[in-house]
């Protein structure tokens, strides 16, 4: 039944008839992926609002952005990676290829480990160059922004580990599929706000 | 199929010892359980809290141990409670926990043991905001908006301890409320029994998925907020601080807007309002369908409602901020989504009227309290309509004319429904009756109690007596009768409060007490009255999930042999066949929700 289906269904006209059209689940995939989208949206909300924030502060007079450290650069193409191959893992293990299981994953986090350590060189060169957190409202929203998104990558890859080290244990490989599907869509969903940070931090 | 990940009851875990029972543990009815009875507890702590407030207004100067400074925390602490770490908790966290899986046929929720994290962070939540009492300083007395500058600046009471450990404390009631929140919408998604279309849920269970929706999109607002304005106390940022002079002395802060936290947090505090009347809503369908013996009046409507309600609530916000000033035709944006949503909002009142109308009403507690919900709600919200319009707020937005409104409209509405809510599912929860005179009384001297304390308060906001003002000192236009009309509230708030005694001596003496509960004792449709077990066991339904072939409101069906027909009972029981059952209905007379000669 479609969505708009089940919404406008006239429930209380024939008893017993619906039971033959629903089968349990409205939105055809797993429960845990359901929650981890929903879990998403709250985390878009809490970008969303900052990103607000940030453009509505940035309109007055006293702004004064800094300059992006060109590790940044490096950061992005970091992650662009460590997203690109947690996707390729995942499509490999839902072709039942189970091989590259174990690399995949290991690369892909060290590659969003190296995103962290070069988001920490960058906040302190900005920090050596004198531009501290309480000096200008720019550099405050900039190091808040980057230690939300932080805090953020981190707590994927503590999910990472958990998988990562299942993954390694004796047929591990077979429990560890949902859990690959689901690291390759919290990457997408960490690279797609990091992209759109980068934006508004290149757009003051 | 998602129903059968749980179809296997040998598969459940069944804990056995006390701990893993009752602490530990990850029923979802125990959770609630326990959340109800810490944010009950925790509401007592705030009712304690205001009659602080009510004892310096009624009687100013008498009582010497109120100074400014407890006055200012006793404010705060009691509206941030009653809102967030009483209705909010208890709302979803303790009904929401009951209620869904039990109303949709599930066993449980889909992550139990997230639903268990969800409780003790709330827990953590509650006992961090209380610290604040125990810390030099006291907690904070920055009202529960928690305004900047004056919130983290020298002259409010807890501006070193007690401000921080508020926000930490909200931050981690956020991080519980997502837990649980992820675990109620999931299992409205994912988990109903087979059957259990969309459109057979009870409204109960509509009205806490739209909140728990809410609340999931709002509350990053608050937690944006308080993440920035603990940066703005710790760390010196300005997010928030402007240029300011404080106490003779520049201080170092500059350029920040306070404006901006104002929009952060009521982007969050109004969809606030309806996380909390949006259950409230749909358990007092509930119980006002059961106790009428009729169906309840336009089910599509209602559910409707609450969704359109549940959009429009993020889009009004601004209408607590008509007096901090702002672009004319933004005010006037405002207000305008402010009336509309009274649209959805009147439907609802008018449904709920109309189940009703000719039905076959008994006047038990639950009903007794729903039908005073009707009432208070109507009050409450019509006052709204005249805050909602700019020019009309000015004037009143900072007198007792607001306290009234809100007060009526989600202190008094909600907790009448807490209460009609505790005693419809009272039998079900500890498998024992309530005493329906006490029940009474305790219905008639809160209803009547809680009339007397707020109504006035509308009379002395239109007199301009101001809110939130320790002592108002000689002021001439405040006549002698306003001041005698606070001495008669303060002592109505502190009857109703030594009322509530009575509450909770029924509910005390009756879990051990009280006469054995029939399973079914209002004759209720819903599933969660047709649990092999009353109280429920861990797993709810024994070896098999119940099998749902009709909608919640089947009451006083024409034809049928009761005047209600269970969620799980197919059609050829009542009807041979289901044209037959379309047939019965179509021929019916008009009046249908008459009782049966």
């Amino acid at each position: 039944m479609s969505f708009w289906r089940n919404v406008t269904e006239k429930s209380w006209e024939r008893p017993g008839e619906a039971d033959e059209l629903h089968s349990g689940v409205i939105l055809e995939q797993p429960t845990r992926r359901m929650a981890l989208r929903v879990f998403l949206c709250v985390v878009a909300s809490v970008f969303f609002l900052l990103f607000v924030a940030y453009r509505i502060r940035m309109e007055y007079p006293d702004w004064r952005p800094l300059p992006l450290p060109s590790v940044l650069w490096l950061n992005t193409v970091l992650l662009v990676l460590a997203s690109a191959v947690m996707q390729w893992t995942r499509s490999q293990v839902e072709k039942a290829n189970p091989g590259p299981l174990r690399a995949g994953m290991v690369v892909s986090g060290l590659l969003t480990v190296g995103f962290v350590v070069g988001q920490w060189v960058a906040w302190s060169q900005l920090g050596a160059e004198g531009y501290a957190l309480r000096s200008n409202p720019a550099n405050a929203f900039f190091y808040l922004l980057t230690a939300v998104h932080g805090a953020h990558v981190l707590g994927g890859l503590w999910v990472w580990l958990r998988a990562t080290l299942r993954a390694f244990r004796k047929d591990g490989a077979a429990t560890v599929q949902g859990s690959v599907q689901l690291c390759a869509t919290y990457w997408h969903f960490l690279l797609l706000v990091w992209l759109v940070m980068l934006y508004f931090l290149l757009t003051t | 199929m998602a129903y059968a990940d749980l179809d296997d009851v040998d598969a459940m875990h069944h804990p056995h010892s006390f701990i893993t029972k009752y602490i530990w543990s990850q029923d979802h009815k125990v959770i609630a359980i326990q959340y109800s009875l810490t944010a009950i507890a925790v509401g007592l702590v705030a009712m304690v809290l205001s009659w602080i407030m009510r004892l310096q207004i009624g009687f100013p100067g008498m009582f010497e141990f109120i100074s400014p400074e407890i006055y200012y925390q006793s404010v705060t602490m009691h509206g941030m409670i009653m809102v967030i770490y009483l209705l909010t908790a208890l709302f979803l966290g303790g009904f929401g926990n009951y209620l869904i899986p039990l109303q949709l046929g599930a066993r449980d929720m889909v992550f139990p043991f997230m639903n268990m994290l969800s409780y003790w962070f709330y827990l953590a939540s509650v006992l961090i905001l209380l610290a604040s009492y125990f810390v030099p300083g006291g907690p904070t007395g920055a009202g529960w908006t928690l305004y900047p500058p004056q919130a983290i600046l020298p002259g409010t009471p807890g501006v070193d301890w007690g401000i921080l450990l508020m926000l930490i404390s909200l931050a981690v009631f956020i991080v519980a409320f997502t837990m649980g929140g992820l675990n109620y919408v999931t299992t409205v998604l994912q988990a109903r029994t087979r059957g259990m279309t969309l459109m057979r849920m009870p409204l109960s269970v509509w009205g806490i998925f739209v909140a728990t929706i809410l609340g999931l999109l709002a509350f990053p607002a608050l937690f944006v907020s308080a993440i920035m304005m603990s940066f703005d106390k710790l760390l010196g940022t300005s997010f928030f601080m402007p240029y300011i002079v404080s106490m003779g002395q520049a201080l170092d802060y500059g350029g920040g807007s306070p404006v901006l936290f104002q929009h952060l947090f009521w982007f969050f505090g109004h969809p606030e309002v309806y996380i909390v009347a949006l259950p409230a809503f749909g358990l007092v369908s509930e119980v006002l369908s059961t106790h009428a013996r009729r169906c309840i009046f336009g089910y599509r409507l209602m559910v409707w409602a609450i969704v359109i309600i549940g959009f429009i609530s993020f889009i009004v916000w601004a209408h607590h901020m008509y007096v901090s000033g702002m672009n004319p035709y933004f005010g006037f944006f405002f207000a305008t989504t402010t009336l509309i949503i009274a649209v959805p909002t009147a439907i609802k009142v008018y449904n709920w009227v109309l189940t009703l109308w000719r039905g076959n009403i008994h006047l038990t507690v639950p009903m007794l309290f729903a039908i005073g919900f009707i009432f208070t709600f109507v009050h409450g919200g019509l006052t709204g309509l005249f805050l909602g319009n700019v020019v009309v707020d000015l004037p009143l937005s900072d007198t007792y004319f607001v306290v009234g409104h809100f007060h009526m409209v989600m202190g008094v509405s909600p907790i009448l429904v807490v209460f009609g809510a505790i005693y419809h599912w009272f039998p079900k929860i500890t498998g024992r009756m309530f005493n329906e005179t006490l029940g009474k009384w305790h219905f008639w001297l809160t209803l009547l109690g809680t009339y007397s304390i707020y109504l006035p308060m509308h009379y002395l906001g239109i007199l301009g007596v101001p809110r939130r003002y320790y002592a108002y000192g000689t002021t001439d236009f405040i006549p002698e009768s306003a001041m005698t009309m606070n001495t008669g509230i303060t002592i109505s708030a502190l009857i109703v409060a030594v009322v509530q005694l009575i509450f909770l001596y029924n509910m005390i003496w009756s879990v051990f007490r009280g006469p054995k509960a029939d399973p079914n004792p209002w004759k209720a449709t819903s599933l969660e009255w047709l649990t092999p077990d009353t109280p429920p066991k861990h797993g709810n339904w024994g070896p098999e999930l119940p099998v749902v072939y009709r909608w919640a409101y089947d009451y006083s069906v024409p034809g049928a042999a009761e005047d209600y027909i269970p969620q799980n009972q197919p059609p050829d029981a009542t009807h041979k066949t289901v044209d037959d059952h379309a047939e019965a209905v179509e021929q019916a007379p008009q009046d249908d929700g008459a009782p049966q000669a």
